[in-house]
């Protein structure tokens, strides 16, 4: 057997409780994003394209949707023979078993899949972010650098970079000093949360962090800070091109919007950089005699009868006559119904909106609800809920999933609103 | 069905579909965006529970072997069963192409004999666009206890000159076959075979040994015709949309009919999916100048341009104030600002530079070669 140098272990139980209902039963890499794909398919791909064909995936929060998604890695060509993909997810050991307490503890827990490939290096992923990024120019940074560590660093606006774990490096990157969201930053250099580890050194610091009681067994509050202090070999390799934590409404939202423009901000027209996914086996989209669709993406299997303008619509969906949406993120299989009007809302999969129902309009006032999450004038709508016909429906509103008519009270959802499922918070 | 082997003949000739046939047989002719022609009959053998389907190639079967790989998208990489594509072959009792379809049938007679399923389904022609659950024939086909059902279709929506073209067949009260002319000069009815048959596999070999061996090759004229007094030849009628591309016209008519919602209903909605290769494109894009009317639009494309009653295959470009009418653009296809392109078929990566401008008739595209620059 061909020994691997390298493989990826991607962390995808993070829940991106920010992101409201869109990840209430789903983890966040399993979140759709760009027409077609979910949050998770932009690491896979990089690794795949990077030449790293053995990955394990490590998941904790609501795993359904995402080991469906996943398989036995088909999409990313990982279904091999030698090496291939592996779902990680925590299990019983002796008489105990225990979940994943934190970053750097769910990799402890699966030293054993490591140990058994032992490979030289192992790159660490998360699977919450959007990017493109070849991994084997950064593998080769941390072999010329002789490196212990290597931490991928993107340079973000000063004034945000308290919001990010910072590197303080020198000219040629050697890091000094990490700083987790600090106050007052000293550099703009922030960790995209993609390390490169020499396995023999990780495997150390993972036995010892796990004795620590204290620690809460996470790459950057324990694991990097220790290994700067111990005065290991520790390298920022800066990334120079698109990346996004799509962890709040917001900045899912925009990031969305960054595909959409003549020149996208974010390309996934590459034809030598592919970003792979399952295929979801529908018909080429078709555009009525009354459509229209302006600077949108337009995925397949849709049916557009309306007008669609600055959007992003995912496989299967149906937009009736006279429909107008706008500024909108409209997921799979979902329905509106002629007439209705959808401005800057998500819908998430298989929602429908009744005929002649608006959503979107009115004052902007933050959520009564969730002030902290729904606050920048985007409604949102969980999986299967049902707008009635004729609701009006304000901004940054909440929609549970699986609604039906029943759960509106009235047909007039005003701006901060929030509409559960059977009435009941939760 | 389980217990029956699909077997697809796609050899047949071409010549009716001019150029867009010299580079791949017409099972493998591009349509709906992101289709391929057999990818229709194929995925209909799956959808009703065939799991062994043999694909018996001739012409150009190349782009047809590329497009069908391991029969992975039909879910037919199996360990055992799946997909099996048998080209020509040169042994020591065979060393010629095949000379008809009982020929071609007969050289692949160890992959009929080796397989265990008791039945068997011969669809004729990987070019023919239509939906149907093969397993209510089946049924009618036991229920009868015939030796050969086939499948016929009232032709009513064919311009008489198009029934020349097809098998003619005349039935009785029962659905039992009296008659069958092959490509009639005068057609006694426009009852017409769509070119799938149902028997036992015992009993097709037999008849390819008998036929063989009397130096006869073709199934329909040598062997159906033939046994239609000796055999229970039954007819099951199919009510569904039904087109065969085999002329030019064809070919750019079927394109244009999936415009139609309650066909695209019909073949993409009910009764399973369609499958087809993956191609890993992105999304559609739309930019703000693009105008896009009754038409289908594949993954891949970026739209700057105006775009009605078309069919744009993956990957195509319309750049800004290009003009795309009734035309159909396969893959890869880039139209440059300011063309024009009116009642034309372009093969696929063609490019129509700034300004250029194509119109055909409305019943005779053109047509422009792959990788043709205009």
């Amino acid at each position: 057997m061909k020994k691997h140098e390298v493989i990826g272990l991607l962390l995808a139980g993070g829940q991106g409780s920010r992101l409201g209902v869109l990840t209430k039963e789903i983890a966040k890499p399993a979140v759709l994003y760009g027409g077609k794909y979910r949050i998770i398919d932009f690491s896979l791909s990089n690794c795949i394209n990077s030449g790293i064909h053995t990955v394990g995936v490590l998941t904790q929060y609501q795993p359904l949707k995402l080991n469906n998604h996943i398989g036995i890695g088909k999409p990313w060509d990982m279904d091999r023979l030698n090496g291939g993909l592996t779902i990680l997810a925590p299990y019983l050991k002796n008489e105990k078993g225990e979940w994943y307490k934190g970053t750097a503890n769910a990799v402890y827990q699966n030293i054993q899949y490591v140990d058994k490939i032992d490979p030289e290096y192992v790159v660490i992923l998360s699977g919450d972010h959007i990017y493109k990024m070849n991994y084997s120019k950064m593998l080769a940074f941390h072999k010329e650098k002789k490196a212990d560590a290597t931490i991928s660093v993107i340079e973000v606006p000063i004034e945000e970079a308290s919001r990010y774990g910072i590197m303080n490096a020198t000219e040629e990157g050697s890091i000094y000093e990490f700083e987790e969201k600090p106050e007052k930053p000293k550099s703009n250099l922030a960790s995209m949360g993609v390390y490169i580890f020499s396995w023999k050194v990780l495997r150390e610091y993972l036995i010892r962090d796990n004795a620590y009681q204290d620690s809460n067994n996470d790459f950057g509050k324990n694991i990097i800070p220790r290994m700067l202090n111990d005065g290991l070999s520790m390298w920022a390799y800066r990334f120079e091109g698109y990346w996004r934590d799509v962890g709040t409404i917001q900045a899912y939202w925009e990031s969305n919007m960054d595909l959409i423009k003549r020149i996208p901000n974010f390309n996934l027209f590459d034809p030598g950089w592919r970003v792979y996914t399952p295929n979801p086996v529908q018909p080429a989209h078709y555009v009525g005699t009354n459509g229209s669709i302006k600077t949108s993406i337009v995925a397949e299997g849709c049916m557009v009868y309306g007008k669609v303008s600055n959007s992003v619509i995912f496989p299967g969906v149906y937009i009736g006559e006279n429909a107008v949406v706008e500024d909108s993120i409209i997921m799979s299989n979902s329905v509106v119904k002629k007439g209705s009007y959808i401005k800057k809302t998500i819908l998430d999969e298989k929602v429908v909106v009744g005929e002649n129902a608006k959503i979107g309009i009115g004052q902007e006032v933050p959520n009564e609800y969730r002030p902290a999450i729904y606050n920048s004038g985007i409604t949102v709508v969980g999986e299967y809920a049902n707008i009635p016909a004729y609701a009006v429906i304000g901004k940054n509103v909440m929609i549970d999933m699986q609604v039906t008519e029943a759960d509106f009270v009235t047909l007039e959802v005003e701006s901060g609103k929030s509409i559960f499922k059977g009435g009941v918070e939760g | 069905m389980n217990n029956i082997l699909g077997i697809i003949l796609t050899g047949g000739n071409s010549n009716n579909l001019g150029e867009l046939s010299i580079n791949r047989s017409s099972a493998a002719m591009p349509i709906g965006g992101k289709y391929r022609a057999i990818d229709f009959v194929l995925s209909n053998m799956v959808n009703s529970g065939v799991v062994s389907v043999g694909v018996i190639t001739q012409y150009n079967f190349r782009s047809l072997m590329d497009h069908l790989g391991s029969g992975k998208e039909w879910d037919l990489d199996r360990r055992t069963k799946g997909l099996f594509i048998f080209p020509p072959f040169i042994s020591p009792e065979s060393n010629s192409w095949y000379r008809g379809s009982a020929d071609a049938l007969y050289n692949n007679l160890s992959f009929l004999r080796r397989s265990d399923e008791e039945y068997a389904i011969i669809a004729q022609g990987g070019n023919c666009i239509y939906k149907m659950d093969y397993t209510d024939m089946f049924d009618f086909h036991m229920q009868k206890d015939a030796d050969i059902t086939i499948v016929y279709r009232e032709m009513t929506d064919f311009e008489p000159d198009d029934l020349k073209r097809l098998g003619i067949i005349q039935k009785d009260s029962d659905e039992r076959l009296t008659d069958f002319q092959e490509k009639p000069l005068h057609p006694l009815s426009n009852n017409a075979s769509i070119g799938i048959y149902i028997m036992k596999k015992s009993l097709l070999i037999s008849l390819l040994e008998e036929c063989v061996a009397h130096g006869d090759y073709d199934f329909v004229k040598d062997i159906l015709i033939k046994k239609i007094n000796s055999l229970k030849v039954y007819g099951y009628k199919f009510n569904g949309y039904w087109r065969s591309m085999c002329s030019v016209q064809l070919y750019y008519r079927t394109n244009m009919e999936l415009l139609n919602p309650e066909i695209r209903e019909e073949l993409f909605k009910t009764g399973g999916k369609i499958f087809t290769k993956v191609k890993d494109e992105t999304p559609a894009k739309y930019n703000y100048e693009a105008e896009v009317t009754n038409s289908i639009v594949g993954d891949g494309c970026i739209i700057e341009g105006i775009v009605q009653n078309s069919i744009l295959f993956r990957g195509v470009t319309v750049n800004k104030g290009a003009v795309v009418k009734n035309s159909i653009i396969m893959q890869g296809s880039i139209i440059e600002d300011n063309a024009i392109l009116v009642n034309t078929i372009l093969d696929k990566n063609v490019q129509v530079t700034q300004g250029k401008s194509l119109k055909g008739e409305d019943n005779w595209p053109i047509i422009v070669g792959r990788k043709a620059i205009v």
